[in-house]
């Protein structure tokens, strides 16, 4: 059984279809990127994976491991093991990062019936996750994201995925606003969680990241359906050829 | 001030005119003081209880909103004064000088007045009867406004502290003064603080006032290079007005914080002026409102002098019905250049029922200065929280998560670290009480 399986999903936005029929499949231990034009439905696609309240699904189904997730609150398609890296990680004042991802994981931890880590082996896993990164104690006491660089915003969004430890990890261009230094490094963190047992769907606008984090399969998005899948290759040839194919196609 | 003859007096305005008829012959102080009171109510009776057309009130309707004037309160009983003992018990870790003010009596027995170098403590009423000096030279004398709440105050005003910190004192422990109301009647609290040049003290009023009508008044002064952090607690069951004047010297610190719950109606209005040059203030509040409770928090903040540097920061959570009002005023007096001041209010709608609103001013007569205000009332962002439930958090812990921060970044804000964690506490007390 596939880890995800989209089908025909139809998804409206404020009186705007979005969706218009889209199929995925990802397997289990998978990484799939997902590349497209601006605008072809990919962030909303991942939204509407992870849970979002105002995008309507009018058609179509999403299993998650075989289970319908979309009559889910956003919580327990969490704690089930789907994970979203936004593409703009919101800042929250007043929150510390520490907190944020106690808070987290301890709610996974309970909504799944596991016992709450405790402060010490808790302590010891984000020293551990947030060192990889190069992100520091400092960081991790200052409220989420709040006066964080573009690259220590998504730096703190592959720290929460290292600490939540999710199966199904979807990267909402996670390379967007990075110089090649700070992308190596996200990539490195995204590599590490790479496993039999763990997917990945990584949105891209750009090859580039995919020479760090190769993907075992490419999925071509436009107008609100996936139009085109192929292996690694697939988006070599989308960098020297560009998307407008695909925008006159489903023109 | 209106100009309309008024004959027609609310039930509650006779009941009013009657207690001072009555009360005036033996209400503490003579001669002066005794003149001072009359003059007041006569100010009093003139204003009548400010209602929606008078500005400053426009938002507390005190004509609408107050049915009753009740009696003033007898002394209390012996177990009333024991009430006051665990009221400080949040704070307990400061370990503070407790002075303890029940049913608008100055009990010395619940005091703690071992004596201090340089500190002086005693009873309002003992001083307005005895002439004390320090009394005749401030009360009334510290800011004049002719607001009609304090009016009140003056015409009634019976006991509360009088507190003299000497030149260069540094009082260690912070100085605890509860404010206890046991009996469904009314008082009327007057205390003054004098910190003279270079002294420090942190004062701690806590009211807890149950069913007790209470208008309580507080005249402060501050001498050059002093430091003066002052907290109010309030929870009040009932009617509560509340008048801070603040006269602040050159180069002092000085910093007010607000913070009420569980209280039916309550304006707190703080009037400050910077007499001195390069005065440094955090004036603030954190309101929690639930049910109909209503409370307002008007500040007045006269820059007067050069260099004056104030942050003012306001915070409220509403939740059902509350009613939440926070007026602002800075004004910055000709020749007070470098003055610079910033204003914020923010409040945080729970409930579809809930109103914020903000009233900010800006009169400025100075040309080099920075100044401004700004204000946001709304829900919690839907976006955040997605941002939160998307991590696994369920949607009622991420709103408690979301509402505490909001909560505690103002009460970070405080500059005395101290006093930060008890008021953290007992916010975060009500958030679970809202469960
Ligand atoms: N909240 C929204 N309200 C209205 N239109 C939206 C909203 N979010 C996205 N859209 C529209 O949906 C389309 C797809 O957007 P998006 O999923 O962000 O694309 P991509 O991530 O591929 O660039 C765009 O035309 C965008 O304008
Ligand atoms: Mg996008």
């Amino acid at each position: 059984m596939p880890l995800l399986e989209v089908k025909n999903l139809h998804v409206e936005i404020a009186d705007k279809t979005i969706l218009r029929g889209l199929d995925l499949t990802i397997e289990k231990g998978q990484v799939a990127a997902i590349m497209g034009p601006n605008g072809s439905g990919k962030s909303t696609l991942a939204h509407v994976l992870a849970g979002k309240a105002n995008y309507i699904v009018t058609q179509g189904e999403v299993l998650f491991n075989g289970e319908n997730i979309l009559a889910m609150e956003p919580d327990q398609r969490a704690a089930k093991g789907l994970f979203l890296a936004f593409q703009y990680p919101m800042e929250i004042p007043g929150v510390a990062t520490m907190t944020f991802l106690r808070t987290a994981v301890n709610a996974q931890r309970k909504a799944r019936g596991e016992a709450e880590l405790s402060t010490p082996e808790f302590m010891k896993r984000v020293r551990e996750a947030a060192g990889q990164l190069g992100i520091n104690q400092e960081m991790l006491r200052r409220a989420v994201n709040v006066g964080f660089s573009g690259g220590e915003k998504k730096r703190n969004e592959i720290l929460q995925m290292a600490m939540l430890q999710p199966k199904l990890a979807v990267l909402d261009e996670t390379d967007s606003g990075l110089d090649i230094d700070a992308l190596k490094v996200a990539a490195e963190g995204v590599n590490r969680l790479r496993s039999p047992e763990r997917s990945f769907v990584v949105i891209t606008h750009y090859q580039r990241l995919l020479n760090y984090i190769v993907p075992d399969v490419v999925h071509v998005m436009s107008k609100g359906r996936v139009v085109r899948t192929g292996g690694k290759e697939l988006a070599l040839e989308l960098e020297a050829k560009g998307y407008a194919q695909y925008q006159d196609e489903a023109a | 001030m209106t100009a309309e003859v008024r004959t027609i007096k609310t039930a509650a305005e006779q009941a009013l005119a009657e207690t001072y008829a009555k009360a005036k012959g033996t209400l503490p102080g003579a001669g002066t003081i005794a003149t001072l009171r009359d003059a007041a109510f006569r100010q009093f009776d003139a204003q009548g209880l400010p209602h929606r057309r008078v500005e400053e009130w426009k938002y507390t309707d005190l004509r609408a909103l107050v049915r009753d004037a009740k009696p003033l309160a007898a002394p209390p009983d012996a177990s009333a004064k024991a009430t006051a003992g665990k009221i400080a018990a949040p704070f307990s870790a400061l370990k503070p000088r407790q002075l303890t003010v029940v049913d608008g009596m100055f009990v010395a027995d619940q005091s703690d007045l071992t004596a201090e170098a340089g500190l002086r403590i005693g009873s309002m009423s003992e001083a307005l009867v005895r002439g004390d000096a320090l009394v005749a030279a401030h009360v009334g004398k510290v800011f004049e406004t002719a607001d009609p709440a304090l009016a009140l105050n003056t015409s009634l005003m019976g006991d509360g502290a009088v507190i003299h910190v000497a030149a260069g004192t540094q009082v260690a422990r912070p100085i605890a003064l509860i404010f206890a109301g046991t009996q469904d009647a009314a008082v009327f609290t007057r205390s003054l603080v004098v910190v003279d040049k270079g002294a420090t003290v942190t004062l701690i009023e806590i009211h807890e006032s149950g069913s007790t009508q209470v208008n309580t008044a507080l005249e402060l002064v501050a001498g050059e290079g002093a430091r003066v952090d002052h907290l109010k607690i309030t929870r009040a069951g009932a009617l509560h007005l509340s008048t801070l004047l603040a006269r602040i010297g050159a180069r002092t610190a000085f910093n007010s914080f607000a913070f009420t719950r569980d209280s039916t109606l309550v304006r707190n209005q703080s009037f400050v002026r910077f007499a001195g040059g390069n005065t440094e203030a955090a004036i603030g509040g954190l309101s929690l409102l639930k049910g109909k409770e209503h409370v307002d928090n008007t500040l007045v903040i006269e820059h007067a002098a050069v260099g004056g540097v104030s942050r003012e920061r306001f915070r409220s959570v509403l939740e059902e019905q509350g009613r939440a009002v926070f007026q602002g005023k800075i004004i910055v007096a000709p020749g007070a250049q470098q003055t610079d001041a910033k204003m914020l209010s923010n409040a945080l709608l729970l409930s579809d029922d809930a109103e914020a609103d903000n009233k900010p001013e800006l009169e400025i007569f100075a040309d080099d200065v920075q100044c401004g205000h700004g204000a946001t009332a709304g829900a919690l962002d839907e976006e955040l929280l997605f941002y939160l439930r998307a991590r696994g958090i369920p949607r009622q812990e991420a709103e408690a998560l979301l509402v505490q921060a909001f909560v505690g970044e103002v009460i970070d804000s405080l500059p005395q670290d101290s006093l930060r964690e008890p008021l953290m506490n007992a916010a975060v007390e009500w958030l679970r009480a809202r469960g």
